[in-house]
């Protein structure tokens, strides 16, 4: 309940607050959404499959927005930005598809 | 796989306890007093942030956060854009010149037509006129100056050069007639009584020396008791006019056609 609460804070807060994202940021911000999607699901499936850890999970949050972000920048780097951009929102994607797919299966038995 | 609670099952519970799934999720999520919900919460509103932030980023972006190959896309497409516009221009610019050459022959040839039209209403004595010219007085004491000598007058200006005249009141046009009953003299069917008024329009020098050659207009008044009187007038006003009559049966000639023949 309470990341939950904590997730709509932060949309009402981005809202009222209308921040611009610095330039800097820009290519990286969406991708590190997606990981961070990805971390908050993995996070969720840990607690139904009982093997929940709140240092994993701050460590794995803060990690894969990290990596997310470090792939892009290199990709940008390399002139493979938009390729591997894609290639990492697929893969995150696969990965949040999968565990919502093991949550389900926890709290509907389907 | 840490088992630290009695509720928590092994990960794969088969027999019916998704209620304790639903609890597990519940209490896990439920206000606890450890640094790790704390971070949780930290965390799901850094998430939230970001998410509102990038959304609204995306709404309103502009071309800053575009790649090259869209950018260089868009710079071609607007390029074209630019090319085809400037064709437009160039064509609406030949309209624009072949429209203004257009008014101003229309505009030369409105005003040839109002200076002709001008030229005519002069001529016929429909319109007032004004001009250097000369007065010109003549008495007739002895009742001798007729209708004649008014008409030989007149001939005599119109030898000079005189535009436009005028009689007493009256404007002298191509229809104009004199005419002498019991010693009064009617031009044009007003009586015009001594001396007679001359107002007339044109070279002033030409017209007094026409008056005055051996033979004519001022020796002839003279004969007959009268005297001539010349002014020169810088500006002579004819304010007398004539309302010109439509003609009954006279019709102008069409130009001839060139299939005619």
């Amino acid at each position: 309940m309470i990341p939950a609460l904590g997730l709509v804070a932060g949309i009402l807060i981005g809202l009222v607050v209308k921040p611009d994202v610095p330039l800097w940021l820009q290519p990286y911000l969406p991708i590190a959404v997606i990981a961070a999607l990805d971390a908050v699901f993995g996070g969720i499936r840990a607690v139904l499959d009982g093997n929940f850890n709140d240092k994993v999970f701050v460590v794995s949050f803060l990690s894969n927005v990290v990596v997310a972000a470090v792939i892009v920048f290199l990709g940008d780097q390399l002139g493979v930005g938009s390729q591997l951009s894609t290639g990492v929102v697929v893969v995150l994607g696969v990965r949040i598809f999968s565990n919502v797919a093991a949550i389900r299966r926890h709290l509907f038995h389907a | 796989m840490p088992i630290d609670d009695s509720a928590s099952a092994p990960p794969t519970p088969p027999t019916g306890d998704d209620r304790g799934a639903w609890r597990r999720l519940i209490r896990m999520g439920g206000p606890r007093p450890t640094r790790a919900n704390l971070l949780a919460l930290c965390l799901a509103l850094l998430l939230g942030f970001a998410i509102a932030t990038q959304v609204r980023q995306t709404r309103s972006q502009g071309l800053e956060t575009l790649r090259e190959q869209d950018l260089v896309g868009i710079l071609d497409t607007v390029t074209q854009e630019g090319v085809r516009l400037g064709v437009q221009l160039r064509e609406l610019e030949r309209t624009q010149d072949r429209l203004a050459s257009g008014a101003d022959s229309e505009a030369a040839a409105l005003a040839l037509t109002k200076s002709r039209a001008d030229s005519l209403a002069i001529l016929a004595g429909t319109v007032p006129a004004q001009g250097p010219g000369i007065k010109m007085t003549i008495t007739d004491p002895q009742g001798k100056v007729g209708a004649t000598l008014l008409l030989d007058t007149l001939q005599e200006l119109r030898d000079a050069g005189a535009e436009v005249i005028q009689i007493g009141d009256v404007r002298v046009v191509a229809q104009t007639f004199f005419t002498e009953s019991d010693g009064a003299v009617s031009v044009s069917g007003t009586s015009v009584s001594a001396p007679y008024t001359f107002l007339v329009i044109g070279d002033a020098q030409t017209l007094s020396s026409a008056m005055g050659i051996p033979g004519g207009v001022q020796e002839s008044v003279r004969n007959a008791g009268g005297e001539v009187t010349i002014v020169p007038v810088e500006s002579v006003q004819i304010t007398a006019v004539v309302t010109p009559s439509t003609p009954r049966f006279a019709e102008p000639v069409p130009s001839p056609s060139p299939t005619s023949g």
